[in-house]
């Protein structure tokens, strides 16, 4: 199958390795992977913080531009959950909204779409440390995927999984509202953190690096004994 | 202000000549839509599941009772009503109870041999707020949730299930039902269209309330107590 | 985002609070109580989605035929003797409310819980003509003796600790202090026992009307409203025009789901329907019952087709309880009479969507709200219309710049690699001004580190690889 991998600004600029993780395991499962260089962002900023029209000049070209592609593959929750979910919204009504209802449906996020479209649950990956997962909240409440990440890990070898207490509750990252309410943000950031940190986990992973950069720039400033990690790069493990 | 009902109505009138997306449209798993007449059909088995036969039923209802912290006892006959009445009072030391003209409650409270009050026919409220508690009959035991279903017209009124600090409840095997649905029908035929009385009651359980660090306290306003004696 | 007073409160008042770890604490130790009472009456229902799908589906032709529901639910009280008034707004109803009061010559009247009494302000109009008004549910009765407005619109008290209640009693009862929350709570029985059997008039709320029937539907643990509706001669109840359910038996769906999302339970306390004064043939009982419709602004929110469903809510507080927004910064920081997610959403309609914008934007978005609630409003997706609709309406000049500037530099992927170059460069003499008043990421820096731009973007190393 030929994959159009989208990948969002932030993942291209400071995490570079959950790409790179993402184009070695579908080239290994025997796929080709295109990547549209000319495409950097969802428009997901703009979005949440109600310049609809300013989200549309980036959402055209992307439109546009993977109006041929196979299937679309997006490693983050949030945008996938910009693309699958909002973009109709953000076309309703407009000449546009078909386009945009059309590239949703063949767009998956990275998890769902290794267990769902592919079904491949076992990557062969070895990972011999506790972690526990955080469940983006686009992706969880949005797309729908809890399972799907947690299959993957169950076949990791070595990998021991437990479950925080308050997995499915927000870790307070949510885009601009991260910048335009910090004290809000980073208290609950301090909950998750808090709550992972009972579980004697080595790692908080997650299908989403956006929530993950939240998160490690508090464990940072707080020195906290907790790393964060994408599940792609602990799928790519050998 | 009968201008303000139409200026009222005729604004929901103008809001209302856009449509409204359909209810659910929102969640990821499409909704089914349910017509309103489907919906009646449905409630019962989306709603707790209550069991069959009687048994099974007065099982759940014991079982709910217990959890509310009300006492349900199941006797034979009127002759062991009475004693266990007497017996919870004489535990209790009540003074005096008041009641309301049914041959079932009357009976067990006469037995009492204490002054009984009487709210059937205008009564003093300081002296019904002094009784030790206030026996009435109800139109249902509800299985699913342990309720009591009360109405003015079947219990002696509003206050006499509320103001004194026990409520004991006098129920006939026959009056527990199934479940909310079955008691929203029983009420209509009996009582609909035109004769519902002014208050329809679920007493579920004791007065309670966790105002205070969300802990459990009984007796917040209304009984502190309640008994279900079902004969 | 431009500034309104009611804005920089709620950053204000965030501010400290998210700081407030004992406070934090307080309510995370409440909340979770809660929820385990929650799931494990939810768990009871054979098919919670279902009973979800139908909630929803009832509320939705409540509301969407509202015109003929309201006017079969007006005639059908006024056939039983219930005198029914409609006010348009906040100024009107308590103007309908004075006026019975002062009819009555009331000398004291009890009021159980009404939110839409908080709403139009009704304790200060009728404190400010000498009447004397007290509130009935514990947690009401603690929040007016502190003076204080509800924390929390189902759990008025919710950020007290036992210790305070002990003080606020002590100083206003001139009870002796306790820290048994059954001995607080028997002080307040005592007091408010006195009030119920002298007070002439018991002001209510409803939690449904039932068009059908003509009757009202009170949910409660207390009792204190069974006894507010009993007692008093007069029974006055303010609800809003959006409580309307078509039908009597609707309720064998509502009062479980209320019992079950509100509170954990699968029936609250009492739940009670009242359908007119004291009845031929009934031996107690209020003589007159008045009902107070009230629309202030509701008809506003109605007219917004894609939120609409706002107006579906039963104020059953689920998604408070959920929402970790509320959780961190509690809910007097709202400054509103509907705290949370809820509140949030209706708030801009209710009282202008420039002045209570902010509160869409103070939300991550993370839709544990809609999750939560049991008649499937959809709360977040609607405050990222309502922010779309307050820029739309008045844009922010330099975000709009900014945004511009931004969708520019995401179109041109050369500007964009160019830019990440820049960042590398940047990073380096970031740690002088990191976190400082001058660190154009301060918003970010203050409490987190910042991401660093790798050594090797994506694109560079998709680049390198071919
Ligand atoms: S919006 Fe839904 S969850 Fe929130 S209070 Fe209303 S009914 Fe309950």
């Amino acid at each position: 199958m030929k994959i159009t991998l989208f990948i969002p600004c932030f993942i291209d600029a400071c995490f570079p390795k959950v790409g790179a993780s993402a184009v070695e395991i579908f080239e290994r499962l025997g796929h080709t992977i295109e990547y549209p260089q000319e495409l950097t962002c969802c428009g997901q900023p703009a979005f949440n913080s109600g310049y609809w029209d300013e989200t549309r000049e980036v959402a055209d070209k992307v439109l546009v531009r993977l109006k041929h592609s196979e299937v679309v593959v997006i490693v983050s929750g949030s945008c996938g959950a910009m693309i699958k979910n909002f973009y109709p919204q953000l076309y309703a009504g407009t000449g546009q909204e078909a386009a945009a209802k059309a590239l949703a449906a063949k767009t998956y996020e990275f998890t769902d779409f290794l267990v769902s479209k592919l079904g491949v649950t076992d990557l062969g990956a070895r990972f011999p440390h506790r972690v526990t997962f955080h469940d983006g909240c686009h992706g969880l409440r949005e797309l729908g995927i809890k399972k799907q990440p947690r299959q993957l890990l169950a076949h990791v070898q070595g990998l021991e999984l437990i479950e925080m207490s308050e997995a499915e509750t927000c870790c307070g990252f949510g885009g601009t509202f991260s910048a335009k309410f910090p004290m809000i943000s980073s208290a609950m950031g301090e909950n998750k953190i808090g709550s992972a940190l009972e579980t004697g986990a080595e790692y908080i992973v997650s299908n989403d690096s956006s929530c993950l950069m939240h998160q490690q720039g508090l464990i940072d400033r707080q020195k906290k004994p907790l790393r964060t990690l994408h599940i792609a790069e602990i799928l790519n493990t050998r | 202000m009968n201008d303000e009902r139409e200026n009222i109505l005729g604004r929901i009138r103008e809001a209302l000549r856009l449509p409204a997306p359909v209810p659910g449209a929102h969640e990821r798993q499409s909704a089914h839509p349910v017509s309103e007449r489907e919906a009646a059909v449905h409630i019962p088995e989306w709603l707790p599941s209550v069991g069959v036969t009687f048994e099974e039923r007065i099982a759940l209802f014991q079982k709910n009772a217990a959890e509310l912290k009300a006492q349900f006892v199941l006797l034979d006959g009127a002759e062991q009503l009475a004693s266990q009445l007497r017996e919870i009072a004489a535990a209790e030391g009540w003074k005096k109870v008041a009641t309301h003209a049914n041959e079932l409650a009357e009976c067990a409270a006469n037995s009492l041999g204490l002054p009984v009050v009487r709210t059937d026919s205008g009564y003093d409220v300081h002296e019904l707020e002094s009784c030790d508690a206030g026996i009435s009959t109800c139109e249902a035991l509800v299985a699913q949730t342990g309720s009591v279903l009360v109405t003015s017209k079947s219990s002696g009124g509003r206050a006499l299930s509320i103001l004194p600090p026990h409520h004991v409840v006098i129920a006939r095997r026959e009056q527990l039902i199934a479940d909310l649905p079955a008691a929203f029908a029983l009420i209509k035929a009996k009582y609909g269209p035109e004769n519902y009385p002014s208050l329809i009651s679920f007493i579920t359980g004791p007065s309670r309330t966790g105002d205070i660090e969300r802990i459990l306290v009984l007796g917040a306003h209304g009984p502190k107590k309640l008994t279900i004696l079902c004969v | 985002m431009s500034t309104t007073p009611a804005a920089a409160e709620f950053k204000r008042d965030a501010t400290t609070l998210t700081k407030d770890l004992r406070h934090r604490s307080l309510i995370r130790t409440a909340l979770k109580k809660y929820e385990i009472a929650r799931d494990s009456k939810k768990a009871l229902f054979q098919d919670w989605q279902s009973a979800r799908q139908t909630a929803a589906e009832i509320k939705w032709d409540a509301i969407n035929h509202l015109d003929t529901h309201l006017a079969d639910f007006a005639r059908n009280l006024e056939a039983r003797g219930t005198r029914v008034h409609w006010a348009s707004n906040a100024e009107q109803a308590r103007e309908i409310i004075l006026t019975i009061v002062r009819e009555k010559k009331a000398s004291a009247i009890v009021k159980s819980k009404v939110m839409t009494g908080e709403e139009i302000h009704l304790n200060e109009a009728l404190e400010k003509e000498g009447f004397e008004v007290v509130e009935s549910d514990l947690g009401e009765f603690i929040v007016q003796l502190r003076k204080e407005p509800p924390y929390h619109f189902v759990f008025p008290a919710m950020h007290l600790t036992r210790g305070q209640i002990s003080e606020t009693f002590a100083k206003e009862l001139g009870s002796a202090p306790t820290d048994s929350p059954e001995e607080l709570t028997m002080i307040a029985r005592r007091v408010l026992r006195g009030k119920y059997v002298t007070a002439d008039i018991g002001i209510s709320g409803a939690n449904f009307g039932i068009a059908e029937t003509g009757m009202i539907s009170i949910t409660e643990n207390e009792g204190n409203a069974r006894l507010t509706c009993a007692l008093p001669k007069v029974h006055i109840a303010l609800m809003g025009i959006e409580k309307i359910l078509p039908k009597f038996e609707d309720l064998a769906l509502f009062l479980p789901m209320l019992g079950t999302a509100g509170a954990g339970q699968t029936l609250t306390g009492y739940n009670s329907m009242y359908g007119g004064p004291r009845q031929p043939g009934e031996t107690d009982g209020p003589e007159e019952f008045h009902v107070v419709l009230l629309d202030n602004k509701r008809t506003t929110l109605m007219a917004d087709p894609e939120q609409r469903d706002a107006l579906h809510c039963m104020r059953c507080g689920a998604c408070l309880n959920v929402c970790p927004i509320y959780k961190n910064v509690g809910g007097h920081t709202y400054g509103t009479t509907y705290q949370g997610p809820i509140g949030s959403v209706i708030t801009p309609h209710l009282r202008g969507l420039q002045q209570w914008k902010h509160l869409s934007f103070a939300s991550s978005l993370c839709g544990g709200c809609t999750q939560a609630c049991p008649v499937k409003i959809d709360l977040h997706h609607h405050l990222l219309q309502s922010r779309r609709n307050a820029i739309a309406q008045r844009p922010v000049w330099w975000e709009k710049i900014a945004f511009r500037a931004l969708s520019y530099l995401f179109n041109h992927a050369g500007l964009f690699s160019l830019g990440m170059k820049l960042g590398r460069i940047g990073q380096i003499f970031h740690p002088l001004v990191k976190a400082t008043r001058i660190d154009p990421a301060h918003a970010w820096t203050q409490s987190r580190e910042l991401p660093k731009v790798a050594p090797e973007t994506f694109r560079e190393w998709w680049q390198h690889r071919k």
